[in-house]
C-alpha cells in the first residue's frame, strides 16, 4: 500500500473511531428519536386514508423517517468531526500531514456514510416488529441511499469549513437542515399539501431524497425516480465541487 | 551556490501580512542540514506566523518555502513527509488515548506497523510510557507538551521545528527535552527551536536568526554573536556609604541587587584601569565580579530593548 493510501485510510479509520466511541449518542439516539416519531405519528394518523394503494400510513413513513435521520446524521458527522478539532486547536496535526483534498473528503465522507448506514439499519431492525418494508427496488434504494448520505455528509464539510465555533453549526443545523428535513415529505405525502407548499417542496432537494428512497421500498413515489435521482447526483456534484475547491485552495482553513 | 548542498529549510522572499498589520516583512534565510538553529525574537515578531508558513498551516503572501529541497505548496506532500513540527500552543485530541493518537499521526505520514516501536521508544524517552494507555484529557500541561514533541517525530523527519517547546515547563522537563533534542541533532536531525529562555538558545544553537517586527535582525553563529560586542560587565559592591566616583557614573548599566554593573568597552576602559579609579578615590569595596556579556545582553541591543 502507498503512503498516501496509508494515511487516507487511517483518517477514514480515525473518523470512524471518533464516532464510534460515542455510539450512544452517535447512533443510539437519533434511533430513539425516529422511534419515538414512529410510534406517535402511526398512533396519531391511523385510520387516515393510506397515501400508496396497499400501503399503511406506517410503513409510509417509516423511508421518510429513515431518510430524514440519515441527512441529518451525515451533516452532523462531518460538521461536528471538523468543529471540535478547530475549537480544540488539533485540526493542525491534519492540516501538517501530507493528506490532500481528495483524501480529506473522501475520508470524511466515507466514515459519515458508515456512521449513516449504521443509523439506518439499526433503524429497519428495531422498527421489524412494528413495521415490515418491502423492499421493490434495492438497487434505487442503495443509489438513493448513497446520494442523499454523500450529499449531507460533503454539506457538513463544507459547513465544518466555513464555521469558526459551534454555534455556526448550530445555526446551519437549525435554520437549513432542520427545517428542510422535516418540510420534505416525511409525514405526508406533497400531493396533500396546497398549491403553494406543493410546488415550494418541489424545490427542496431533500424532498427527492426522501422520495427517491420510499421508491426504493414501494416502487411507487411523488414523482418519477429519475427525477429524484437527477435532484440529488446534481446537489451531490454541486456540493462536492464546492467543498472540493475550498479544500484545494485552503479556504478558511489556511490562514 | 550550486556547490553547497541543499539546505534543509529555504526560505526566499516570504511575506505575510494580516490586514494592515505586516507580521512577515520580506524573509530570507536558510537553515543548513544538521544544524541546531534558533530563531530567536520578541513577542509578536513573526516567529510563529514563519513556521506556520513552513509546516503549511498559513499560505504566504509572497515568496517559497522548501524543506529539504521540496517546495511545500507545488510539492507539499513530500515537504511535509520531511518535517516535524511541535506547535506553539498546547492543542490536543481529547477523544484518543496518547499511543492511539501517536499511531494515528503516524499513519498520516503513511507509517504502519512498523512506526510502532520507535512510539514506543519516544514515549519511553519522554517519560510517557505509563500514560500510553491516558486520554490526552486526562494529562498534565507538561505531559500534553511531552506528547506533542512526539507527535512531531512519529515519522522520524529529518527536519524537526519546535516552537517554544520549554514553555510553562518544569526544570526536569526542561533537561528532558533538552537532551532529547541534543540526542536528535547528534543523530543527524536539522532541529529549529524557538525559545524566550535565552540561556538556552546560547546553550544549544549552534546558529542564531534574530527576527523583530517581521524581519531578520541579524543571522550569525552563536560564537560571532556573542563576539559581537567587546564588552565586559563589572559588578561592584561597595561598602555601605561608599560613593562611586562621577567619572564612573556614565558606565553604569544597571543596578542589581544592591550592587552596580559597569559595562566596560574592553578597549577604552581596561578592567585594571577602573578599580585603579576607585582605589584613587578611595572607594571601598565589599565584592568584585566580573562577566561576558550573553545572549540576553546581545538580544536587547538588536531589539531595542524589547523583551525577549
Ligand atoms: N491569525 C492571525 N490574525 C491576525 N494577526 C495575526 C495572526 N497570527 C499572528 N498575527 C500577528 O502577527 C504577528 C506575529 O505573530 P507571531 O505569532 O508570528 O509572533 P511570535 O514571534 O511567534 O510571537 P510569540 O513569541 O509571542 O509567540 C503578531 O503581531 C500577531 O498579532
Ligand atoms: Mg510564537
Amino acid at each position: 500500500m502507498s503512503p498516501d493510501q496509508i494515511g487516507f485510510q487511517t483518517l477514514l479509520k480515525k473518523e470512524v473511531m471518533r464516532f464510534w466511541s460515542v455510539l450512544g449518542q452517535t447512533v443510539t439516539a437519533p434511533v430513539i428519536t425516529a422511534l419515538l416519531y414512529l410510534l406517535v405519528f402511526a398512533q396519531a394518523m391511523q385510520g387516515r386514508a393510506s397515501v400508496y394503494p396497499g400501503v399503511s400510513y406506517t410503513e409510509f413513513l417509516l423511508p421518510g423517517l429513515i431518510m430524514m435521520t440519515v441527512i441529518q446524521n451525515a451533516f452532523a458527522n462531518t460538521s461536528s468531526s471538523l468543529i471540535q478539532s478547530k475549537v480544540m486547536g488539533n485540526l493542525v496535526f491534519l492540516q501538517m500531514a501530507p493528506l490532500g483534498p481528495w483524501e480529506w473528503f473522501g475520508a470524511y465522507v466515507t466514515a459519515a456514510l458508515v456512521r449513516t448506514t449504521l443509523v439506518a439499519a439499526a433503524m429497519l431492525l428495531v422498527t421489524i416488529p412494528f413495521v415490515q418494508l418491502p423492499i421493490r427496488e434495492p438497487l434505487a434504494l442503495l443509489a438513493m441511499f448513497l446520494l442523499s448520505s454523500a450529499s449531507l455528509a460533503v454539506l457538513g464539510l463544507i459547513a465544518g469549513i466555513v464555521s469558526q465555533k459551534f454555534d455556526h453549526i448550530a445555526a446551519f443545523t437549525n435554520f437549513f437542515i432542520t427545517p428542510l428535513s422535516f418540510l420534505s415529505g416525511v409525514f405526508y405525502s406533497v400531493h396533500a399539501l396546497p398549491a403553494f407548499w406543493y410546488q415550494a417542496s418541489h424545490l427542496n432537494p431533500f424532498f427527492y431524497m426522501i422520495d427517491g428512497f420510499r421508491y426504493g421500498f414501494f416502487g411507487q413515489a411523488d414523482v418519477p425516480l429519475l427525477q429524484s435521482l437527477l435532484w440529488s447526483l446534481g446537489f451531490f456534484l454541486v456540493a462536492s465541487a464546492v467543498c472540493l475547491w475550498m479544500l484545494m485552495t485552503g479556504y478558511k482553513l489556511k490562514k | 551556490m550550486s556547490s553547497s548542498p541543499m539546505p534543509a529549510v529555504a526560505i526566499s522572499g516570504v511575506r505575510k501580512s494580516y490586514g494592515p498589520l505586516q507580521a512577515l516583512r520580506g524573509i530570507d534565510f536558510s537553515i543548513r542540514q544538521g544544524e541546531f538553529f534558533g530563531l530567536l525574537g520578541p513577542n509578536g515578531a513573526g516567529k510563529s506566523t514563519l513556521i506556520s508558513i513552513i509546516a503549511g498551516l498559513v499560505g504566504a503572501d509572497a515568496g517559497t518555502v522548501a524543506v529539504m529541497g521540496h517546495d511545500t505548496v507545488s510539492d507539499f506532500r513530500a515537504a511535509r513527509r520531511k518535517l516535524g513540527v511541535v506547535p506553539q500552543e498546547l492543542v490536543f485530541d481529547p477523544f484518543f488515548k496518547v499511543r492511539d493518537m501517536l499511531r494515528i499521526q503516524a499513519g498520516y505520514y503513511g507509517c504502519g506497523k512498523e512506526s510502532w516501536p520507535w512510539i514506543d521508544e519516544m514515549l519511553e524517552r519522554l517519560d510517557l510510557a505509563d500514560k500510553a494507555g491516558s486520554p490526552m484529557r486526562a494529562l498534565s500541561g507538561g505531559m500534553k507538551r511531552r506528547v506533542l514533541v512526539a507527535q512531531a517525530l512519529v515519522h522520524k523527519p529529518p527536519v524537526v521545528i519546535l516552537d517554544e517547546p520549554t514553555a510553562g515547563v518544569d526544570v526536569e522537563l526542561r533537561r528532558t527535552l533538552w537532551s532529547f533534542m541534543t540526542d536528535l541533532h547528534r543523530k543527524g536531525t536539522t532541529v529549529v527551536l524557538t525559545t524566550h529562555y535565552l540561556e538556552e538558545a546560547q546553550e544549544l544553537c549552534e546558529r542564531i536568526a534574530i527576527l523583530d517586527h517581521g524581519q531578520v535582525q541579524v543571522i550569525e553563529t552563536t560564537q560571532q554573536l556573542l563576539a559581537r560586542h567587546p564588552f565586559r560587565f563589572l559588578r561592584l559592591k561597595l561598602a555601605a556609604g561608599a560613593v562611586l566616583p562621577e567619572s564612573l557614573r556614565a558606565l553604569v548599566s544597571g543596578e542589581p541587587n544592591g550592587s552596580v554593573e559597569l559595562k566596560l568597552e574592553t578597549a577604552r576602559h581596561p578592567i585594571a584601569s577602573v578599580l585603579e579609579t576607585l582605589r584613587l578615590a578611595g572607594v571601598a569595596i565589599e565584592d568584585v565580579h566580573t562577566r561576558d556579556p550573553d545572549l540576553e545582553d546581545i538580544f536587547v541591543e538588536l531589539t531595542g530593548g524589547d523583551d525577549a
